[in-house]
């Protein structure tokens, strides 16, 4: 019989819930990492190791891990630092786990190697190199690298998400790095200067999940669809409610269906549009979309959800999973049909994320 | 753990903050170590608990910037220096929310 574990980064530690196949009766348990704020925490299937990204503000930044779904945990941060004489390494903000290595997106923006399973890191420093690494402007949770995509078939193909830098690509695994923002907006600069380079503010790349290589993303200024492996973009935001929102979720295995969570605006307080909860879902790649409502709080809702705080599980159907920034976590076993609400009171849910095992 | 070689002319005693020590399974609150320096004292810590030193340097290298090091009643960076039988405390500042 199948475990399903929905695995959430909080400002106030890693929570880990649990359920069988059904998905109906959930156990939660947490706060681990001693309440270290935890940006990221994935879980490898095939070893069922868990692993837990954040940063400390007394104690800096740490990878921790669990080889017993959270009951002992260790943490390291050897060689998880720039040279002397940089800005630190101020937090972990997202986690990849490749064949071969475990990869750690950092803030300020850069990315880093264990090849002992998270014991020690070694600096890929290819993105400080970037000839416009010096013009990269933080967003407004700093400069932070929080999207993290690894070809599993191809680890030295990578891409990456930074706020606000835009997405950027490596096919030689982090030495060298190319732009990948053709058609994405940047609303917030100059009329005639809105389809630059870099210095978009990505919030989410996601990668499909039927191998086809499709990305998706969203962004602070609309939501995109990749079929080039991120060389030129194609807005799918007809339909939605707003083009501004954080998070996005590929589902496990049909490349056409994806997930946003679209918030009313980005100076309009960035909350659930009229107040209603609602993911939104297409089912054809973005050419149309489905609000997806029931079971969610449709009155006076003010929550909203952060860039990584939505994923599916691989079950079939499909699970899909948000945690809101004020501590809810709501669930669907039913690809996103009908919701309900599994967690609640918890400390400002930053990711989530899930594993399948077998118990 | 095996103790630090103690001579009695370079040893200072450093008190450690309890959120520190739950990291590090075996630390001790209260610790006697041999150091000329804010910055050797940080280096003998990390030898008796390894990873140590990563939670109260940044790479700058510099004290983090939440982390107080106290010695003879002033806030210290890594070159100060400890006179034998010093006390250094290592306090967390008032962070977070």
């Amino acid at each position: 019989m199948a475990k399903v574990l929905v695995l959430l980064g909080t400002k106030k530690g890693a929570f880990i819930l649990q359920a069988d196949e059904n998905r109906s009766n959930w156990r939660l348990s947490g706060p681990h990492c001693d309440t270290w704020p935890i940006q990221h925490v994935i879980g490898d299937e095939e070893t069922g190791v868990i692993y837990g990204g954040g940063g400390n503000e007394w104690f800096g930044p740490a990878v921790w891990r669990s080889e017993d779904t959270g009951s002992s945990w260790r943490h390291s941060s050897q060689g998880l630092a720039y040279p002397e004489g940089k800005d630190p390494v101020k937090s972990v903000w997202s986690l990849a786990r490749g064949q071969d290595a475990l990869y750690a997106g950092v803030e300020p923006a850069g990315l880093f190697k264990s090849t002992d399973d998270g014991q020690t890191w070694e600096h890929i420093d290819g993105l400080q190199n970037h000839p416009t690494r010096e013009r990269w402007m933080p967003g407004g949770a700093g400069l932070i690298l929080h999207s993290l995509l690894i070809d599993r078939k191809d680890e030295s193909a990578i891409w990456v998400g930074i706020s606000a830098a835009g997405v950027f690509h490596s096919s030689d695994g982090g030495k060298s790095w190319d732009a990948r923002n053709r058609g994405t907006r940047a609303d917030f600069l100059p009329e005639d200067q809105r389809y630059p380079e870099f210095g978009q503010c990505v919030h989410s790349l996601v990668m499909a999940g039927d191998g086809s290589g499709r990305l998706y993303q969203q962004n602070h200024c609309g939501m995109y669809r990749s079929d080039d492996g991120g060389l030129k973009w194609e807005s799918i935001e007809d339909g939605l409610p707003s083009s501004f929102g954080f998070p996005a979720a590929s589902h496990p295995r049909d490349g056409e269906t994806l997930y946003l969570i679209p918030l009313n605006g980005d100076s309009a307080g960035r909350y659930m549009p009229d107040g209603k909860a609602a993911v939104w879902r297409t089912r054809d790649g973005g050419q149309s979309w489905q609000d997806l409502r029931a079971g969610l709080p449709q009155d006076n809702v003010f929550f909203n959800v952060l860039r990584q705080a939505m994923a599916t599980d691989r079950m079939d159907p499909a699970g899909v999973y948000f945690g809101t920034a004020s501590g809810a976590l709501y669930a669907s076993a039913d690809e996103g049909d009908s919701w309900t609400l599994i967690a609640e009171h918890l400390p400002s849910i930053l990711s989530v994320e899930t594993m399948v095992v077998n118990d | 753990m095996p103790q630090e070689r103690l001579a009695p002319e370079q040893s200072v005693t450093v008190k450690l903050p309890a959120v520190l020590v739950d990291l590090f399974p075996g630390s001790e609150r209260v610790v006697c170590v041999e150091a000329t320096t804010v910055g050797e004292m940080i280096d003998a810590l990390d030898r008796r608990w390894p990873g140590m030193a990563d939670r109260i340097r940044d790479s700058r290298p510099a004290v983090r910037k939440h982390i107080n090091i106290f010695v003879e009643g002033a806030r210290s960076s890594l070159s100060t220096p400890l006179r034998a039988g010093s006390t250094v405390f290592v306090i967390t500042a008032i962070s977070g929310g």
